[in-house]
């Protein structure tokens, strides 16, 4: 591939587009288990997504984490339940597995109000935290059901790594009898309609009791009664999703996509739609890359290939993923956009700095250096880096605040003396109100009106104003430039 | 009434008959009681004994007659909620299970924002309010309960003085129209401007009547003048001997 005297960009394009191509082919093997796979798991998130992100919003997060692990001895109780039935006698070996459905939906109940119940009650009697007594009732319940699975009797065999991680990729094999529907499409699918329909029902009582729960009370709307049926949900929810992604990564599928969604919008609705929308993302891109990274990353660096990377855990992955670039994204609270807010504060004192300073020149209360440029000089007295300040100059220029003269000095231009004399204005506006309320020598005036001026506008130089009566002079004796009139 | 939590009573045996048709300040100082007796009568905790009428009736069938406007750190306003959609939750009494808020009940929120003077921010995202404007967003949302009975809980705690005269209006207005507010104060220097009658609390009912013969100095006294040292001894031993 090397060629002789290849430019190094050109090998490092060569090698991308080789990545690409790799990763489409690998792609191209794409079989209808692929899509039975990725169905199952983003059916299964999105099941997810939906109690997951009230629990978010409630505030009560750890209590998905709790709620997937106190599930364990009643999804272990309903296995024992349904195969001694069996071997008792009472029921046939088909009709056993409608029972497992009965006794796990059973068990999924009783687990998700016992847990919320068992906790509020070691809260309360032993005064603990939250935290605390979630800790002590999911741990303790938890190591019970692995317990209960060592018991072993007879042809129950539950596999602990089944348990905690799932085996989507053979549960997709096994379809619906009579059917290609691949079972857990069904299974999940199912409760995910349910989940939808229950929130669609109740989403006006749901929300008023997670915002609100003491109003809730007093309109009659019986926030615990709700609180406790929303937890049965999530644990009916758990449970379903056991087979597919087990009991510890089901936990992010609750947590991450209504976190990600949270960072991307202020509106509840649109929150819970990116919550699914995010859970089907993460199930499907998921997918995708535990069929192509392993084998691209892993031939590479000299190890054997992995055949079975499980999608369970990649879809966890791409859930982490999908909320750092959320948090880096994020209009209101992302990484970036932060940034840009800060630079472009910076930028806007930079500036106003510059045409406060041209003013004062000009009314002759400062005076011109000769050896340094204006911007130059603002950069120095306020330690701003020069690449701030050249664009801050390009900002004032492309705005028409100021010109530059052929010599290359800056003066005001008429739009720019305005709103420097405004400026002027607030900072000594200020400095005559803390003047009056502080108790400060003269000379410390100075620094803070020049910290707060760029966020004193109108109307609170006209409110100054007012309360100070209408000075005509800063404490400094400097005239307060008279407002012009539009 | 009596309200203990962790079997230590909190108010001891307040019997108090609220007169209709004024605005009450309930005053006291700090662990007196006074968010307790409000959640007590609006069942919001349980209490160890008494009970709560409203215009005659047992409270639970009177609830559609009653607001509440609790404390604002009460909630979190990070919630992604805006305004309006606040306002509009103390509606949902009246919308009734399963149904949507539609277009004439957010137009009744947002005229309850007219009113306490928020009509230009219904859309805004409720983090985005100042803390004198969340606490409007809480009396609109009383106000919408078109309620005879109004408890709220420390609204003038914080609050910038637009607020408070926004606030004050209302309380005003209800009472020109006949209704009864009781409301949790903190400010004594403006007790005897903004309310008609007061209600001294110290764990007990010190006093209560009109503000001009009650809000009295020797009664202040009493009420400020630290707990009563026995009603917390035996309060301990309640609490540690059951």
């Amino acid at each position: 591939m090397q060629r002789v005297g290849a430019r190094p960009t050109d090998d490092v394009c060569q090698t991308k587009s080789i990545m690409i191509h790799e990763f489409f082919q690998l792609l191209s093997g794409w079989s209808s288990l692929d899509t039975a796979i990725a169905g199952s798991a983003a059916l299964t998130a999105m099941s997810c997504a939906l109690p997951g992100a009230w629990l978010v919003l409630r505030k009560h997060s750890m209590m998905g984490d709790a709620l997937s692990h106190s599930a364990l001895p009643g999804v272990v109780m309903a296995f024992l339940f349904a195969v001694s039935m069996k071997q008792a006698g009472w029921i046939s070996e088909a009709q056993k597995d409608a029972f497992l459905q009965v006794f796990l939906f059973v068990g999924a109940v009783v687990v998700g109000v016992g847990t919320a119940w068992l906790t509020e009650w070691v809260q309360r009697l032993g005064r603990l935290d939250s935290g605390a007594s979630l800790g002590v009732v999911f741990t303790a319940v938890f190591a019970l059901g692995l317990l209960l699975i060592r018991l072993d009797v007879d042809d129950v065999h539950i596999d602990v790594d089944c348990v905690l991680f799932g085996i989507i990729e053979t549960a997709a094999l096994q379809t619906v009898p009579g059917t290609s529907i691949p079972e857990p499409v069904l299974v999940n699918g199912a409760i995910f309609l349910i989940n939808l329909l229950l929130m669609v029902l109740f989403y006006k009582e749901l929300k008023l009791a997670a915002f609100d729960p003491g109003l809730a009370t007093s309109l009659g709307i019986p926030a615990r009664g709700i609180h406790y049926g929303l937890m049965a949900v999530t644990a009916m929810t758990v449970v379903a999703a056991f087979t597919t992604v087990g009991s510890i990564l089901v936990i992010g599928l609750l947590i991450i996509p209504a976190a990600t969604a949270l960072m991307l919008s202020e509106r509840l609705k649109v929150v819970l739609a990116l919550s699914v929308g995010v859970a089907a993302l993460s199930a499907v891109l998921g997918h995708v890359l535990t069929l192509t990274l392993p084998r691209m990353i892993f031939s590479r660096l000299g190890y054997p290939t992995i055949e079975d990377a499980g999608t369970a855990g990649m879809m966890s992955v791409t859930a982490g993923m999908l909320f750092l670039a959320a948090l880096f994204l994020s209009p209101r609270h992302g990484v970036i956009s932060k940034l840009i807010h800060r630079l472009r504060l910076g930028q806007k004192i930079a500036g106003d700095d510059i045409l406060g300073l041209l003013f004062r020149f000009e009314e002759q209360t400062a005076i011109r250096p000769t050896d340094i440029t204006v911007p130059d000089l603002v950069a120095k007295q306020n330690g701003i880096s020069p690449w701030l300040m050249s664009l801050s100059v390009r900002r004032l220029l492309r705005g028409d605040y100021v010109s530059r003269q052929t010599t290359g000095e800056l003066i005001l231009t008429e739009r720019g003396r305005e709103s420097a004399k405004s400026l002027v204005r607030a900072h000594r506006l200020w400095e005559a109100y803390m003047a009056k309320h502080f108790e400060l020598p003269d000379d410390h005036l100075h620094e803070t009106a020049h910290r707060v001026e760029h966020f004193i506008d109108d109307d609170i130089q006209n409110r100054l104003q007012t309360e100070l009566e209408s000075p005509e002079m800063d404490p400094h004796g400097k005239s307060i430039p008279e407002k012009t009139e539009p | 009434m009596t309200v203990a939590y962790h079997r230590r009573p909190v108010i001891w045996d307040i019997d108090y008959d609220a007169p209709a048709g004024e605005l009450i300040a309930i005053v006291g100082p700090n662990g007196a009681g006074k968010s307790t007796l409000i959640k007590a009568a609006l069942d919001l905790v349980p209490k160890v004994s008494g009970e709560v009428h409203v215009f005659g009736q047992p409270y639970e069938e009177q609830r559609s007659r009653v607001a509440y406007v609790p404390q604002r750190t009460s909630v979190d306003w990070d919630f992604p909620v805006s305004a309006q959609d606040v306002v509009a939750m103390g509606l949902y009494g009246k919308i009734g299970w399963f149904w949507p808020v539609s277009r004439k009940w957010r137009k009744e929120a947002r005229e309850a924002l007219d009113r306490v003077g928020l009509a230009d921010f219904a859309r805004r995202q409720i983090s985005q309010l100042s803390g004198g404007q969340q606490q409007r967003v809480f009396l609109a949302r009383a106000l919408v309960q078109q309620a005879d009975l109004y408890l709220m809980d420390e609204p003038f705690a914080g609050v910038d003085a637009a607020t408070e005269r926004a606030i004050l209006q209302v309380l005003r207005d209800l009472r020109s129209t006949g209704k009864t507010a009781l409301v949790v104060h903190h400010d004594l220097q403006t007790v005897a401007d903004y309310f008609d009658h007061v209600l001294l609390l110290n764990m007990r009912l010190v006093a209560s009547g009109p503000t001009t013969e009650v809000f009295t100095e020797e009664n202040l006294r009493r009420t400020y003048g630290g707990r009563l040292a026995l009603l917390d001894q035996v309060g301990t031993r309640l609490a540690e001997g059951q």
